[in-house]
């Protein structure tokens, strides 16, 4: 399959660590993550609104989210994650496809919902993939859901496939 | 057949496009049509997406039902797969369609192919996917 990719590359975009006062007033933190964050992703993940769950992810189940976080926490995966008061609030990552693309994700609990983090996670992470020299990244979004699609249209990504159920978009980074 | 058939028996209408998750629904099917004394009919088709073969489709789809020990018809379908399920479910009186659908990409995040999304929204069947 053939993925098609804006010819103009976006940003530049800040890398972490940041630090940034949401809409709401709150400091957040924007760092990488790596393995060693598992459990308190873990913690952040089990608490996660089911409805705000999307095409699968995050799983239900504290043994699926732990396989889960197996293989996006890997070594050639990039991960951001947000934290207040020294609790995990959202998480970000970049996961290789077979094409050297990454795919996108992004997750907030939904008490830190529209106060602006998400945006920030979302340019964090791709500032942290143009210093790693990533390129290219792409995402699917549910047709419906209009507040994640203006969140990555605000950021630079385009629609790159509508055809199907769910929407994909893309960005080029370099 | 494998058993015989019952008052739950259907007549199914598999289709099977060279996916992993299309091979998956052929062995369910197979469990499932052999409990309930269905009636299947597998249909082949090349899946743009997968950019697959039919004859290598037919060839596998045929040996798995060898190994089962179960008889089906093949028929291979032309143009476009979706619309043509739905088509022949209706117009050959099917009971239900059966396809695999739903991949999950590397992240997690689960994919619905363009023609699952065609039939489970254009059938009249029911429609059962495998994921």
């Amino acid at each position: 399959m053939i993925r098609h990719y804006p010819d103009e590359p976006a940003g530049p975009f800040p890398a972490p660590p940041r630090q940034q006062s949401d809409r709401e007033e709150r400091s957040i933190q924007f760092r990488r993550a790596d393995v060693t964050d598992r459990t308190a992703l873990i913690e952040m993940y089990t608490q996660f609104d089911p409805a705000d769950r999307a095409q699968g992810i995050p799983p239900a189940r504290e043994t699926a989210i732990e396989r889960w976080l197996e293989t996006i926490l890997d070594d050639d995966c990039f991960n951001v994650v947000a934290s207040h008061d020294g609790d995990l609030v959202g998480h970000a990552t970049l996961v290789p496809d077979e094409q050297d693309g990454y795919e996108l994700a992004i997750f907030v609990l939904s008490a830190y919902q529209g106060a602006g983090i998400g945006t920030e996670l979302v340019e964090t992470l791709l500032g942290l993939g143009q210093s790693e020299g990533i390129d290219r990244v792409w995402l699917t979004v549910e047709r419906w859901n209009d507040p994640a699609i203006a969140l990555y249209r605000k950021v630079g990504f385009e629609t790159a496939n509508s055809e199907r159920f769910e929407l994909e978009m893309s960005i080029r980074l370099a | 057949m494998g058993s015989a058939r019952n008052a739950l028996s259907m007549h199914v209408l598999l289709g099977v496009g060279g996916s992993e998750l299309s091979y998956q629904a052929l062995d369910e099917t197979i469990d499932r049509a052999r409990e309930a004394g269905d009636d299947l009919t597998v249909a082949v088709f090349n899946n743009e997406e997968m950019d697959t073969d039919g004859k290598a489709i037919e060839q596998r789809v045929r040996e798995t039902l060898d190994e089962a020990k179960f008889e089906a018809a093949i028929r291979h379908i032309d143009g476009d797969p979706g619309s043509r399920l739905v088509d022949i479910a209706e117009s050959e009186g099917f009971d239900r369609i059966v396809l695999g659908s739903g991949e999950r990409s590397t992240l997690g995040k689960i994919q619905l192919g363009s023609i699952a999304e065609f039939v489970l929204l254009n059938a009249q069947t029911p429609v059962t996917l495998i994921r």
